[in-house]
């Protein structure tokens, strides 16, 4: 499966899907096609590895949520992108596809407020459950203060 | 926040009857009351399906870190894991956004405390992606050694570290701790008239490295990395004939292809699952596809396997220093020298994903920079972050104890789960 | 002090030049107020048991008795200070230069230090690491679980100030925001020399408790 090869069958497939980049190789989705564009790519691309999802806050333009897979033995890094659009917080969860993403999406969901649709456990992981607010959005300070501690 | 039996975030695993304890009404029937006037009656009932949540605390003599796993045990076996992590969430992510390029780099040696210079190079390869500066070719093989001395100084300190819990502190476990810590301590020595730090460093810069090697290091290296080859195939003599060793590490832990790949583990992890996937060797960068190495793969995926891979990278590295520092060229140590201010490096409109094959696995750099001295967005793939979120998978059906040894070869560093 | 310079009249005080450091103002710097309001000062009070008093002043009423007392105050105050049990809280980067001390380069265990995992028996907590708000309330309850009297050494700049971290949304501007603190260790990380010059620090600071039963103020050489 050479870049070529996967950029021809992403073009059949979704068509609607753009494709660049070299190695990863960037593809920008709409948010409906996000989770059955992962099953493609872990079934007809062969991209069973799950490296990282995360999200980019691009202020007035909305949220994007990233996600990296790999196929390990062709040697093949695919980098997909969903614009979610301003003021959307949800996107389809892709922890039916890899569980890998557990965690990742969980921490999204802690740092921007994403909600992601069929995931299992959507809990904050890295702050504590009563925290309020998100920090990687760009209204939020770095430096909140947090009686009594800071 | 207290804890109920009843809170989702207990286990993952349907409870089940939590207490052998039942308070009945008192009839005529024998067994223990609970004195008094009170004329209830306390009965004890052991059917063997009773749970227990057990809390293995942020703080744990365990010495990896502030981890908590509330395990949810049937009798010994442990049924659920939740693992709870944030204790060290330092707020890597936002904080770059306001620091410049040139002053990170020092601060991401802080995700991955024991092998601080890996971090440091994800940062620097992707802000060198992006505004595509060149790195001269010395100081690519500067950060080879660099990055494979602090690959075998990390692997000591988690052999160390793993035996030390597996043994005990005041049992057996100190032995190859002391041994280890003892090696580690000649790496460092290096490290410190390298860079003048012994942990933590600034040595990478955004188009090369900081400083240049002293006079008479290159002795040095070589002599360390020699004494340091020497030793390795002692403490293997002494695990692999220990049986108490053999049994607490082989069949424990096992981790399936399948599941190694879907979660998205790396390093030492998926390469003892039978993936042979390296990213020095399918992805070069600075220079690795100069040097010839081997890469371990072993198929078992329990412990033992990791334990094995490991061993094996130490050979490995040694050999990379080695064919380095015969070849190490002359020339300039970066792209970019003289940094007179902060805000000298402006990395133009792009991103970049840079990935670095570190002693835990993958770490990666996404970074989105826009034009101005400090990046836009800047994401951490940690390593541990990913190897730790198999845990959850594969603990369940083992015996307390073997969490221990599971999560000492996982070798799961703090500051990269949390960042 | 002056000095005798040969030749010159024994009453002349030649004195050498003392720079005159002006002090500096801080009580307008925002964090420094901050740090004056909210860190944590040790409880009054914290002195020797009443029992322990009343038998020392029992024994001081006997002629002669000061020695026996002198004599058991030195022994006290040598076994005190040299089996100081540390528990093992390592939190983040400064954890591996603790256990490097503890190893047996820059072995602290000749000091008496035996690193002890359980809070209930042990003395002296080495923050080492930075302290996050998820962590804070871990942390004070580990520091209440020991038994008095204890001792608190804030290792690295992170324990001391919130270090490289300080304006991060979840990291606590120092670990004496927490718990009260006796030796502060500089150094990111600190090399295990800087660490053992903090517990020697220590040792005289415990010596100083037990000889007045006030814990010490500050060590005017070096603060």
């Amino acid at each position: 499966m050479t870049r070529e090869q996967a950029t021809t069958l992403i073009g059949e497939r979704f068509g609607v899907a753009q494709v660049e980049g070299e190695s990863p190789l960037v593809v920008t989705l709409p948010v409906d096609q996000w989770a059955s564009f992962a099953r493609f790519a872990k079934e007809t691309l062969g991209c069973r590895f799950f490296s990282f999802s995360t999200a980019v806050d691009w202020k007035e333009q909305g949220l994007e949520v990233v996600a990296k897979v790999d196929n390990l033995d062709e040697r093949l890094s695919l980098l997909m992108k969903t614009k979610l659009g301003a003021g959307v917080t949800t996107c389809p969860s892709l922890v039916p596809i890899y569980r890998g993403a557990n965690w990742m999406e969980r921490e999204c969901y802690d740092m921007f407020g994403i909600r992601f649709e069929g995931h299992p456990d959507l809990r904050r992981i890295l702050l504590s459950e009563d925290w309020e607010g998100h920090p990687l959005l760009k209204s939020y300070a770095v430096d909140t203060p947090h009686p009594p501690y800071r | 926040m207290t804890l109920r039996l009843d809170d989702p975030s207990v286990a993952q695993g349907d409870p089940g009857p939590s207490t052998p304890l039942r308070v009945a009404p008192s009839s005529s029937r024998g067994g223990e009351t609970t004195g008094g006037s009170t004329a209830s009656r306390v009965e004890l009932d052991y059917s063997g399906g009773e749970r227990l949540t057990m809390n293995m605390g942020p703080q744990h003599p365990s010495a990896h870190g502030v981890f908590r796993a509330i395990l949810t045990l049937e009798g010994e076996q442990v049924v659920a894991v939740d693992a709870v992590i944030g204790y060290l969430h330092r707020c890597h992510e936002k904080l770059s956004e306001t620091l410049t390029y040139a002053q990170y780099p020092s601060i991401a040696s802080k995700t991955d405390y024991v092998a601080a210079m890996t971090s440091e190079f994800a940062y620097v390869m992707a802000a060198e992606q992006i505004g595509k500066i060149e790195v001269p070719k010395r100081a690519q093989y500067l950060r080879v050694i660099a990055a494979e001395l602090q690959r075998i100084a990390s692997h000591l300190l988690w052999l160390g570290t793993w035996c030390l819990d597996m043994g005990g502190a005041l049992g057996g476990g100190a032995t190859i701790f002391l041994y280890c810590i003892r090696e580690r301590e000649m790496i460092l020595d290096l490290f410190e008239s390298l860079v003048g730090a012994r942990l933590l460093y600034g040595f990478y810069q955004v188009g090369g490295t900081r400083y240049d090697i002293p006079e008479g290091w290159t002795d040095a290296c070589r002599k360390t990395v020699d004494v340091i080859d020497s030793r390795i195939g002692e403490y293997e003599g002494l695990l692999e004939e220990n049986p108490f060793f053999l049994v607490r590490a082989r069949g424990v832990g096992v981790i399936s292809r399948e599941l190694a790949e879907d979660v998205g583990i790396a390093g030492p992890l998926l390469r003892g699952s039978g993936v042979s996937f390296d990213i020095r060797r399918s992805a070069p960068y600075s220079s690795y596809e100069d040097f010839t190495f081997d890469v371990p793969v072993e198929a078992d995926g329990d412990c033992f396997s990791r334990y094995r891979i490991r061993m094996v990278e130490f050979r490995e590295s040694i050999k990379i220093i080695r064919q380095a520092l015969d070849r190490l060229p002359e020339g300039p140590i970066s792209s970019r020298p003289g940094l007179k201010s902060v805000a000298q490096i402006r990395i133009p409109k792009g991103e970049a994903y840079a990935r670095v094959e570190g002693p835990r696995g993958e770490v990666g750099c996404y970074l989105i920079a826009d034009g101005s001295a400090k990046p836009y967005r800047m994401k951490w793939r940690g390593a541990s972050f990913s190897n730790l979120s198999v845990l959850p998978h594969i603990i369940p059906g083992h015996k307390v104890a073997d969490v221990v040894a599971i999560m000492g070869s996982v070798d799961p560093v703090f500051g990269e789960v949390d960042r | 002090m002056g000095l005798c310079v040969p030749g010159a009249h024994p009453r002349v005080e030649i004195k050498p030049p003392i720079p005159i450091i002006p002090a500096p103002i801080w009580k307008n710097i925002k964090d420094l107020q901050e740090w004056e309001q909210l860190h944590q000062k040790r409880p009054e009070g914290d002195k020797h048991s009443a029992a322990f008093e009343s038998i020392t002043e029992g024994i001081h009423s006997f002629p002669g008795g000061f020695v026996v007392t002198t004599l058991a105050d030195a022994f006290f105050n040598w076994a005190r200070k040299s089996s100081v049990w540390p528990v093992t809280f390592g939190l983040a980067c400064c954890a591996i230069e603790m256990m490097a001390t503890f190893a047996s380069r820059f072995d602290v265990e000749r000091l008496g230090m035996v690193p002890w995992a359980s809070p209930r028996h042990s003395d002296l907590m080495v923050v080492s690491g930075t302290v996050t708000i998820k962590m804070a309330p871990m942390l004070e309850r580990i520091y209440a679980q020991m038994p008095d009297p204890k001792w608190a050494v804030s290792m690295g700049s992170c324990a001391n100030s919130g270090g490289p971290f300080r304006h991060g949304y979840h990291v606590v501007k120092g670990v004496d925001r927490v718990i009260p603190v006796d030796v502060y260790v500089p150094g990111c990380p600190p090399p295990p020399e800087s660490l053992l010059n903090g517990l020697l620090l220590l040792q005289e600071q415990i010596a100083h408790f037990r000889r007045t039963g006030e814990r010490a103020a500050p060590n005017p050489k070096v603060d």
